[in-house]
C-alpha cells in the first residue's frame, strides 16, 4: 500500500524538480502558460513560500521555513528542491507562478461548486490582473481591490496595472566617501506592465533604492490627503552590514512589491502623477525629496523673527492646503495649537465642527473593527502556528517509526518482528503523509487568514486619512478666529480713527494694511474650507469603497479559508470531498488491517 | 499482515489484556476512588476475580487494592519467577500535581488492569500464590504484607545477598578480576544489544507520540480561541457579513470540542500502548541483570568449589581428622553450585521462551495501537470536514444577501 505510492509521489517530485529548473530560466516579465497541476509543484510552492511571506509574523515564517528544515526519507526530493527554491539563488516568484491559482482552484474546489459564482482565485486566472502571478495573497488583495466584487468571477477590468520588484543590486554613492566602498546602497527594478493610456507604454522599467520608495511616499500622504493611502514598508534601524545581507534584501523587494502593487490597486492613486513618475521616469527620481524639511527648518527659522514681529503674518493661500509642519510653520503650529487647546479646554466652540454624525459613528466603528481585527489576526496566528507544530510533530512521529522499522528489520531474530516492522513502516507512511497534509493546509491557511492582517494593516491608512480631516478642520477654525479678531481689530482702528478729526495717518495706513491682510486672510479661509470639504468627501468615498471591499474580501476569506480546511492537502479534486485527505490515509490504513 | 487471532476481551477489560479460556482467571481493576487526607491520601481500586481455577476460595471475590500493593505483587513474582519478563507497572507520579488529575488515574487504573489480567493469563505466573494472596486476601492481611516488604528494614536474607555482593566485588577487584564475569553467547550479546538498542528507539516514539497528544489539545485550544475572536469580529461588523463570521467562529468552537476529544483517544489508545512497551522492554532489561546475576553467582560457585576440592585433596592428605567438616562443607557448596546452576539454565531456557511470546504479543499490541491511531485520525479528519462543508452553504447564504 504504502509502497506504490510512495514511488509514484517520488516520481513526480523528480519531475518537478527539473520543471522548477528550466522555469528559473524563464523571462521574468513573460506570463507563464505553464498549467502544472501536480500537488508536488504545491510542496515546491510551500517550500518557496518561505521567503515569500515577507509579512513580519514569526509564527508564518518559521511555518514556512521549517518546510526546507525538516528532513524526511520518504520525500528527500523535497529537501533537494527546498535548497533550489532558496530565492537568494534563484528568483521563487517565476516558480510560483504556474502554481497559485490553478492547482488551489483545482483542489480547494469541490466539484459540486465548480459552477458557482464564487470561484476564488479563478478570477485571477481569467483576468490578468495584478497579482495573478504573485504567489503572495496579498496580490490577490490588491487584485480584488480594484475589482467590482459582485462579479468576482469572469469580470475582467478592462485596464490593469501589474507591478513587479525584482534584481536586487548593490550600488556605489557617487560622492566620494572617507571609507572606501562605504555608502553602497541596494536599488531594486521596478518593472510595470500597463494598458493604461496615461502612462503611454505598455511595459517599462526603472531602477529605484528605498529612499526614492519613501519620497514618493510622502509626496502621496501630502497630495492625496483623507484618502485610506495604504502605509509604506518601514524603514530598518539596523546596522548597514545587516542591510547588506540578502534575507533582509529579499524581505525588503517582497514588502515593497506588495506596497507599489497595493499602489496600483488604489482607484485614485494608480492615476497619480507621483506613481506615474516613480514608475517611469528614469534616473533620479524627480519628486522632491523629504529632505527639504532640513532647508525648511532654516527657513522656519529665518521666518520667525519676522513672524514674530508682525511683519507678515500671512498664512498664504496654498500653504493652507497643507497641515502645519515644524520648521517653516512654526507660527502656524502656535496659532494652531493654540486653536485646539482653546477648542479643549476653553469650552469655546469653534465657528465649524465636525457635525457630521454619521461619520463620528463610522469612526466608532472603524476602532472598534481595528480592536477586532487585532484580536482575530492575533488567534489566526496562533492557529497556524498549532496547525504548524502538528504537521512537525506527525513527522517527527513517523521519522521515529521509520528508524524503528530499520532497527527491528535489522535485527529480526522472529518473524513477528518482521510482521511488527511492515507494521510500522505502514504506520510511518501515514504519518508523514499526514504531516505533509498539515503543511499544505497550513500555507493555504497563512494565504486566506493574511487577508486579515492586510485590512489590520489598512487601520493604519485610515487613521492617517481621519487626521487629514482632523487637521484640515483645525486649520479652518484657526484661520476663522483669526479672521474674526483681525475684522474686531479693524473695526477698533476704524472706531478710533473716526473720531480724530481730518483723520489719523497712521491708523489709517494700519487700517489699509489691516485691510489687505483680512482679505489675503480671507482668502485662505476659503481654501482652507474648500480643502476640508475635500477631504471630508474623500473620507466618506473612502470609507464606502472599505466597507464595499472589505464585505466581499472577507467573505472570499471565508470561503476560502472554510474550503481548504475540509478539502486542502494533497487531495485529488475529483474524490469526494466528504473526507480530507488525512482521512483518506488513515481508512486506507485501515483497510488494510482489517483484510 | 495480522493474523485473526487477535483476541479483544470481554467488555471489563481494556483490548491489550488477552483473555483465557476454561478453566479461566479474569480479573478487573475498577473503580478508582480518593481516600484519605492531605499528603496521605491515595487512590483505592476495586479489582474483581472470577475465576473456576480450584486453588481459589471461589468463583468470584471483591478486593481492595492500592497502588502499592501492586507494586508488592511485581516484586515477589520478580523474586520468585526469575527470568520470566514480568508484566510491568505504570510508574509512580513524580509530578504531586498531576497525582490526583482524572486522566493520570485513569491511564493508571487501565495499565494496572492490563499488568494483572497479564499475570492471570501466564501460564507461569496465574498459578503463583502470591497472585492467590493479592487477589483474595483481605485488605489488613495486604497491608501487613505490603509493610514487610517495603518497609525500610529489609528482610535479613536481602541484606545478606548484598553484602555477598559487595564481598564478591571487592575481592573481585582484590584479585585483580575488574569486570564482572559475563556470559559469552555471541546470540546472547546480540540480544542484550537489541534490547537496550530498543528501549531508545521506542522512548523516543513514545516521546513524540506524547508531544502529539499536546498537540491536538493545543490546536484544539486554539481553534476554541480563534472561534472566539471570529465572533467577536462577526459582532463588530454586522449584517450579513458578520452572520458570517459567526458562523465561522461557531464552527471552530465545535471542532475545538472534537480535538480534545481525540487528544484524550490518541492518548490512551496509542501513547500509552507505547509507553508500556517501553516499560515491558524495561521489564526485560531487569530480566537480563537476573540472569547476570544468576551467572556470575554460578562462576563463582564453580570457582570456588574448585579451591575447596583442592583443600579438600590436600586435607585428606595431611589431617585427616578434618577431612569430614570439610567434606561437608563440600558437599553443601556442591549443592548450592548445582543449585545454582540449575537455576541460571532455567533463566536461560526461561528467556527464550519468554522472547518468542514477547515478540508475537509486542507485533499484536502494536498493531491494535495503529488501528486505534487510525481509526481516531479518520473519525478526527472526518469530523473535521463534515463540519466544514456544512458551513458553506451559509456562507453562500451571507455572500448573496
Amino acid at each position: 500500500m504504502g509502497s506504490e505510492n510512495e514511488g509514484f509521489e517520488e516520481a513526480h517530485l523528480y519531475a518537478s524538480r527539473e520543471e522548477m529548473e528550466n522555469l528559473v530560466l524563464d523571462d521574468p516579465l513573460n506570463n507563464n502558460d505553464n498549467d502544472n497541476n501536480s500537488n508536488n509543484n504545491n510542496n515546491n510552492n510551500n517550500n518557496s513560500n518561505s521567503s515569500i511571506n515577507g509579512k513580519s509574523y514569526s509564527a508564518y515564517r518559521s511555518a514556512m521555513s521549517s518546510l526546507s528544515d525538516t528532513h524526511h526519507p520518504l520525500s528527500s526530493p523535497i529537501l533537494a528542491t527546498s535548497a533550489e527554491s532558496d530565492p537568494l539563488l534563484s528568483p521563487p516568484r517565476f516558480r510560483d507562478l504556474r502554481n497559485p491559482n490553478a492547482p488551489e482552484s483545482s483542489y480547494i474546489e469541490p466539484p459540486a461548486y465548480s459552477d458557482v459564482i464564487f470561484c476564488p482565485f479563478e478570477g485571477d486566472n481569467v483576468s490578468d490582473v495584478n497579482g495573478v502571478e504573485s504567489p503572495s495573497r496579498n496580490s490577490d488583495f490588491s487584485g480584488r481591490f480594484s475589482r467590482s466584487p459582485s462579479s468576482s468571477s469572469s469580470s475582467t477590468s478592462s485596464e490593469y496595472l501589474k507591478i513587479t520588484v525584482s534584481n536586487p543590486q548593490k550600488e556605489q554613492e557617487n560622492s566620494n566617501s572617507i571609507v572606501p566602498g562605504g555608502n553602497t546602497y541596494v536599488t531594486y527594478l521596478i518593472s510595470t506592465r500597463t494598458n493604461i493610456s496615461d502612462f503611454g507604454g505598455s511595459e517599462f522599467g526603472v531602477r529605484r533604492r528605498f529612499r526614492d520608495v519613501v519620497t514618493l511616499s510622502d509626496r502621496l500622504t501630502e497630495s492625496y490627503r483623507g484618502l485610506f493611502i495604504p502605509p509604506r514598508p518601514d524603514k530598518s534601524v539596523v546596522e548597514s552590514q545587516v542591510m547588506q545581507k540578502q534575507e533582509f534584501v529579499e524581505q525588503r523587494r517582497v514588502a515593497l512589491e506588495k506596497y507599489l502593487r497595493r499602489l496600483a490597486a488604489h482607484p485614485m492613486i494608480r492615476r497619480s502623477d507621483e506613481l506615474k513618475v516613480f514608475l517611469q521616469v528614469q534616473g533620479k527620481l524627480p519628486l522632491p525629496t523629504t529632505t527639504d524639511v532640513a532647508s525648511r527648518m532654516l527657513d522656519g527659522a529665518v521666518k520667525l523673527p519676522k513672524q514674530l514681529l508682525g511683519e507678515s503674518t500671512v498664512l498664504a493661500p496654498h500653504e493652507v492646503v497643507q497641515p502645519a509642519k515644524g520648521g517653516r510653520d512654526l507660527l502656524r503650529l502656535f496659532k494652531e495649537l493654540k486653536q485646539s487647546m482653546a477648542n479643549d479646554w476653553m469650552g469655546s466652540r469653534p465657528a465649524v465642527v465636525e457635525e457630521d454624525k454619521e461619520f463620528l459613528e463610522k469612526k466608532e466603528r472603524v476602532n472598534d473593527l481595528e480592536l477586532q481585527l487585532s484580536n482575530a489576526s492575533q488567534q489566526a496566528e496562533a492557529l497556524v502556528k498549532a496547525q504548524q507544530d502538528m504537521g512537525e510533530t506527525l513527522g517527527e512521529l513517523g521519522l521515529a517509526f521509520i528508524k524503528l522499522t530499520k532497527f527491528e528489520n535489522e535485527e529480526a531474530v522472529f518473524n513477528s518482528q518482521r510482521v511488527r516492522a511492515a507494521d510500522m513502516k505502514g504506520f510511518a507512511t501515514a504519518a508523514v503523509k499526514a504531516s505533509r497534509f498539515y503543511r499544505e493546509l497550513n500555507a493555504q491557511t497563512v494565504k486566506h487568514l493574511d487577508m486579515l492582517h492586510e485590512y489590520l494593516g489598512l487601520m493604519l491608512a485610515v487613521h492617517n486619512a481621519f487626521t487629514d480631516r482632523s487637521s484640515a478642520l483645525l486649520t479652518v477654525q484657526t484661520l476663522l478666529s483669526e479672521l474674526s479678531s483681525l475684522e474686531s481689530k479693524a473695526e477698533k482702528l476704524e472706531a478710533a480713527s473716526s473720531k480724530i478729526f481730518g483723520g489719523d495717518k497712521s491708523r489709517v495706513r494700519k487700517i489699509d494694511e489691516l485691510k489687505d491682510t483680512i482679505r489675503v486672510t480671507e482668502d485662505a479661509k476659503n481654501v482652507a474650507i474648500r480643502e476640508y470639504e475635500r477631504i471630508k468627501e474623500n473620507n466618506r468615498s473612502e470609507l464606502e469603497r472599505l466597507d464595499r471591499e472589505r464585505k466581499a474580501d472577507f467573505l472570499t476569506m471565508l470561503k476560502g479559508f472554510v474550503l481548504n480546511q475540509f478539502s486542502g492537502g494533497l487531495g485529488n479534486p475529483n474524490e469526494s470531498p466528504t473526507r480530507g485527505a488525512l482521512g483518506r490515509e488513515a481508512c486506507a490504513l485501515l483497510h488494510s488491517w482489517i483484510l | 499482515m495480522i493474523s485473526t487471532n487477535r483476541t479483544l476481551s470481554a467488555s471489563s477489560q481494556s483490548p491489550r489484556s488477552p483473555s483465557s479460556q476454561p478453566p479461566y482467571l479474569s480479573v478487573s481493576v475498577t473503580d478508582p476512588v480518593k481516600l484519605g487526607n492531605g499528603v496521605q491520601a491515595y487512590i483505592s481500586y476495586r479489582v474483581i476475580t472470577k475465576t473456576n481455577f480450584p486453588e481459589y476460595q471461589g468463583p468470584e471475590k471483591i478486593v481492595i487494592r492500592r497502588y502499592s500493593d501492586f507494586v508488592w505483587l511485581r516484586d515477589r513474582l520478580f523474586e520468585k519467577y526469575k527470568g520470566i519478563f514480568i508484566p510491568p507497572l505504570p510508574e509512580k507520579s513524580a509530578v504531586e500535581k498531576f497525582r490526583f488529575s482524572a486522566e493520570f488515574i485513569e491511564m493508571r487504573r487501565q495499565a494496572l488492569d492490563i499488568f494483572v489480567n497479564r499475570i492471570a493469563s501466564h501460564h507461569a505466573l496465574q498459578q503463583s500464590e502470591d497472585l492467590r494472596t493479592f487477589l483474595q486476601a483481605d485488605e489488613e492481611t495486604m497491608e501487613r504484607l505490603r509493610a514487610h516488604e517495603t518497609g525500610i528494614f529489609k528482610k535479613p536474607s536481602d541484606l545478606m545477598q548484598i553484602f555477598k555482593d559487595v564481598q564478591s566485588k571487592v575481592s573481585d577487584v582484590v584479585l585483580g578480576k575488574e569486570k564482572p564475569v559475563e556470559e559469552s553467547d555471541p546470540e546472547y550479546e546480540k540480544l542484550k544489544h537489541y534490547i537496550f538498542e530498543l528501549e531508545n528507539h521506542l522512548a523516543e516514539a513514545q516521546k513524540h507520540a506524547y508531544r502529539l497528544v499536546k498537540r491536538h489539545r493545543e490546536l484544539g485550544q486554539s481553534l476554541s480561541d480563534f472561534g472566539k475572536a471570529v465572533k467577536l469580529l462577526g459582532a463588530c461588523e454586522g449584517n450579513s457579513l458578520g452572520k458570517a463570521f459567526s458562523e465561522l467562529g461557531a464552527k471552530s468552537e465545535t471542532l475545538s470540542v472534537k480535538l480534545q476529544k481525540e487528544a484524550h483517544q490518541l492518548l490512551m489508545n496509542f501513547e500509552e500502548p507505547l509507553k508500556d512497551y517501553v516499560r515491558a522492554v524495561q521489564s526485560i532489561k531487569a530480566t537480563i541483570t537476573e540472569r547476570a546475576n544468576a551467572f556470575r553467582r554460578q562462576c563463582e560457585l564453580t570457582e570456588t568449589i574448585k579451591l575447596k576440592e583442592i583443600n579438600l585433596n590436600k586435607l585428606s592428605l595431611i589431617r585427616s581428622d578434618k577431612v569430614g567438616e570439610a567434606e561437608m562443607e563440600y558437599n553443601e557448596l556442591k549443592a548450592e553450585s548445582e543449585e545454582a546452576t540449575r537455576l541460571f539454565e532455567s533463566i536461560v531456557r526461561l528467556m527464550n521462551e519468554e522472547l518468542v511470546q514477547f515478540q508475537e504479543r509486542k507485533t499484536l499490541d502494536m498493531g491494535i495501537a495503529f488501528n486505534e491511531f487510525a481509526r481516531g485520525q479518520a473519525r478526527l479528519a472526518n469530523g473535521i470536514a463534515d463540519a466544514w462543508r456544512s458551513l458553506l452553504p451559509k456562507l453562500e447564504a451571507c455572500s448573496s444577501t
